[in-house]
């Protein structure tokens, strides 16, 4: 937890004082940079349910089927493939439109095809 | 559909065929500041393109109607739980200057982990649904077309749903909203990581939609103990959230900060809140400033919130705004009332006409105090930034409770709002994408391995719903008993000019305030307000304010209460408006055609002072028009007046009249007809009758051309002698 401590405003800004405004400025934003950054990283890096699903609204899909797509993706420990493309692949594999194929799988259909293009542990 | 302005807006109209709606456009829209605009007499140094049509401020009246529009955007916040009857309220705060308007949440829905459908009703706030945001963008589409300016629609891009819930906001139109990972985490306690990641998606989303980002950094103004020590701070989660904001996509013009003046009277506000303002405007000159009013000191009245409210708009007008937030003056006592909402956008509207041109007369100043305060609140947030570096980054400086902290950094009180990195709602919801990670839309956000063949990614499904809108999934109900058409059965009525009963809230509430001064204590002030409320047949009274005037000698109370009954408007008897010309077309014709008039009060009455208002020049009387008028004095006897009349060669005779007991004054009026009529003069003259007893029915029943009772204005009776005499000079052809 945080620690009390007093108003060391004087002791600390030494380093800041001869700073300009312009400078003062500049640094402000050049920290500003520096500790979003690795949260940029994380982000682009990374998904989640929430993501997926508004993906998968983009494709088409309402938010209830968005929602149970994500459910049995998240089930099967595939989010890092992104839900969209685990409709598509799938799609792809049956010969079938997209959007019908995800409303299957959105009722827990076609996921033993779902495993085998994506985990290879199955034929 | 068109609307047309003395007729309600349907709302069973909006409602049909929502599911084939398509908004009318995307994009936030900024005012059209226009320099040197003249509007009436007057020019303009800081307002914007004018309204087609609009209701201006009481007092314009003086001045030609004129109603100047401000180049700051000015927001509403509505909030009263069913969509349908806030379109009501949004369309009379359009009509009062507000083009900003934003729909708060119902609670709890920051948690809600996925979209909700349909048309719930909500607390505090409505359901943010796809079916509630198209119908009050389809309502928006209309009274912008009514109004003559954009009108931005604003909802929340927060909690654990954002990419979600900012895609539904790109496809249906909306056009601004808030969103800032840093409140989820500080105030929702949703997972940090989680918030951060989904933001980067969110907000690449509300970019594609060129929609207008609010950040939520004035929320630790209101939640931290001494507001005004978390300056430092602030100017760091703007910092955080607009650099964030920046590197997902966004135009610095479409990020907005969300500024909060932290302190309110009888803190000595000004020497606060200025530097602050200044400090923020002059590192953030190349984002967008969002100011709203302070609410953490607000209390249950309407005029100090009001007043704080004025403090904090010269605030704006000395610091520069761009969207001015208005917070309704009873925001203290209850959920925004919608007469409120008008009120505030009025004093938004108000205080920023009176002060234009300020800045073109006066300056800040550029030493002393305040550029010494400005500097060391810069230089504060300068060493915070720092500090979270030292401490290994944001996370974990979250972690150490960094923020909203009551101390005045780097002074630390050690009761910030510390969250673990894998606690709060959601944790472990973030999953790394795989090297083959695809999502098949366009403009999305980090990582995609788009295959080869594809050289956008919605190629592989031949377009998204943001470039083909037939994609769309529209859900109208799930539930078949909380919904919109529920609701209308019971307040249908409500919505027609037929049925009428009071309303703040909800079509039908009933709801009413009375204001009164008790001579008591406050104790006993309250229970008797309450118990007055009762005896007048109010239901579920309560005490909404009061005010101590002094310990024992009174206390102002207002009550809320509901009444029981209502109103059909057919059973009304509703008087005919008076018509009134225009100041300048009565005076053309008094110019044309001179008039005289003589005038004195009848009888033994000494009541001259409606008289002289309705007369005297200095009180709007019909002198200013150039109308000669001959005053006899009081209690002039009817002969004397006949006698002047036809002696000046007058067009009317005056008679005012307020003794009115065994109906003397209609008595007294009708002898003044019949002495004309002896004379041989009735037909010339113009004969009026006035005084506060006076029915114009009855005044004419006597003989007179017309009687004028209680509120008759100069102009009212400048207006009937010109329309009279015009009669006549037909006749007389």
């Amino acid at each position: 937890m945080a620690d009390k401590r007093n108003d060391d405003y004087e002791v600390r800004r030494s380093r800041l004082a001869e700073l300009s405004e312009e400078e003062l400025k500049k640094r402000f934003f050049s920290l500003a940079e520096e500790i979003v950054q690795p949260l940029i990283t994380l982000s682009k890096n990374s998904t989640t349910p929430s993501v997926e699903r508004s993906v998968l609204l983009r494709m088409g899909f309402s938010s209830l089927e968005a929602r149970d797509i994500v459910n049995h993706v998240l089930d099967l420990g595939l989010m890092g493939k992104g839900a969209g493309n685990i409709v598509l692949k799938t799609s792809e594999r049956l010969g079938e439109d997209y959007l019908t194929v995800g409303r299957r799988m959105a009722e827990g259909n076609h996921l033993d095809v779902v495993v085998s293009i994506f985990k290879g542990d199955r034929s | 559909m068109k609307l047309v302005k003395n007729e309600k807006l349907n709302v069973e109209e909006i409602l049909k065929d929502l599911e084939n709606y398509s908004p009318k456009r995307r994009g936030w829209h900024w005012r059209e500041h226009e320099k040197d605009l003249k509007i009436g007499q007057f020019t303009y140094k800081e307002m914007s393109k004018g309204l087609t049509q609009s209701e201006s401020l009481p007092s314009a009246k003086y001045f030609g109607g004129i109603d100047p529009q401000p180049k700051a955007v000015i927001t509403t916040e509505i909030a009263s739980g069913r969509f349908e009857d806030d379109i009501r309220r949004m369309r009379m705060a359009a009509w009062h200057g507000a083009d900003h308007i934003m729909v708060i949440r119902t609670a709890g829905q920051s948690h809600y982990d996925g979209l909700i459908e349909g048309t719930p009703q909500g607390i505090g706030g409505i359901p943010i649904t796809r079916k509630q945001v198209r119908a009050q963008r389809k309502a928006l589409d209309l009274i912008e077309e009514e109004v003559g300016r954009e009108i931005n629609f604003h909802s929340y891009v927060s909690g654990v749903a954002g990419p979600e819930i900012a895609v539904m906001f790109a496809e249906e139109g909306v056009n601004g909203a808030h969103q800032d990972p840093q409140y989820n985490v500080l105030y929702r306690n949703i997972n940090m990581v989680r918030s951060f990641v989904d933001a980067g998606y969110a907000k690449r989303v509300m970019a594609l939609a060129e929609m207008a980002q609010i950040d939520g950094a004035h929320n630790a103004n209101a939640t931290a103990r001494e507001a005004f020590r978390v300056l430092p701070e602030l100017m760091v989660q703007h910092a955080l959230n607009s650099v964030f904001s920046v590197m997902a996509g966004m135009e610095k013009e479409n990020i907005c900060l969300s500024t909060v003046p932290p302190t309110a009277p009888p803190a000595p506000s000004m020497t606060l809140d200025l530097p602050y303002a200044v400090a923020l405007r002059e590192f953030f000159d190349e984002y967008r400033i969002r100011a709203q009013q302070n609410t953490k000191y607000m209390e249950s009245d309407t005029r100090e919130a009001t007043v704080t409210h004025v403090l904090n708009l010269l605030i704006s007008e000395l610091t520069g705004a761009d969207i001015q937030s208005t917070i309704t003056p009873d925001e203290g006592r209850n959920v925004p009332w919608n007469y409120n909402n008008i009120a505030a956008v009025s004093t938004a509207k108000q205080a920023f006409q009176g002060m234009d041109g300020l800045m073109e007369m006066i300056e800040l100043k550029k030493e002393g105090f305040l550029r010494d305060k400005v500097r060391e609140i810069k230089e504060r947030a300068v060493l915070f930034l720092e500090e979270i570096i030292e401490v290994g980054g944001y996370f974990k400086a979250v972690e150490n409770g960094f923020f909203v902290d009551s101390g005045y950094y780097p002074e630390r009180n050690g009761d910030g709002i510390a969250r673990k990195m894998d606690g709060g709602l959601a944790a472990d919801t973030v999953f790394e994408k795989d090297e083959d990670y695809f999502a098949p839309v366009s403009g999305f956000f980090g990582y995609n391995n788009v295959p080869l063949e594809f050289e956008n990614p919605s190629d592989a499904i031949k377009g998204d719903t943001l470039e083909v809108r037939e994609k769309i999934v529209y859900i109208d109900e799930l539930d078949p008993e909380d919904n919109v058409e529920k609701r209308l059965e019971e307040t249908r009525k409500y919505f027609t000019r037929e049925c009428i009963k009071p309303e703040v809230e909800w079509a039908g509430d009933g709801v009413i305030l009375q204001t009164m001064m008790l001579p008591v204590d406050e104790m006993t002030a309250e229970a008797a307000a309450v118990e007055i409320g009762k005896k007048m047949g109010l239901l579920d009274v309560e005490v909404v304010h009061k005010e101590v005037l002094q310990e024992a000698e009174g206390t102002l109370v207002e009550i809320k209460g509901r009444l029981a009954f209502s109103l059909d408007a057919k059973d009304l008897v509703i008087p005919k408006k008076p018509e009134v010309l225009s100041d300048d077309e009565i005076r053309e014709e008094i110019e044309k055609y001179p008039m005289k008039i003589v005038a004195g009060t009848v009888g033994s009455d000494e009541h001259s002072v409606g008289l002289r208002e309705i007369i005297d020049i200095k009180h709007g009387g019909i002198e200013k028009y150039g109308v000669e008028s001959i005053y006899l004095g009081t209690s002039v006897p009817v002969e004397k007046l006949v006698d002047a009349a036809i002696e000046s060669h007058a067009d009317a005779i005056l008679a005012s009249t307020i003794i009115s007991h065994d109906n003397i004054h209609y008595k007294n009026l009708k002898k003044l007809c019949d002495t004309a009529t002896e004379k041989g003069v009735r037909d010339k003259l113009i004969i009026l009758g006035g005084g506060t007893q006076i029915i114009s029915e009855l005044a004419v029943d006597a003989g007179l051309d017309m009687g004028f009772g209680r509120g008759t204005k100069g102009s009212h009776v400048a207006t009937f002698l010109v329309k009279k005499r015009r009669e006549k000079r037909e006749e007389n052809r």
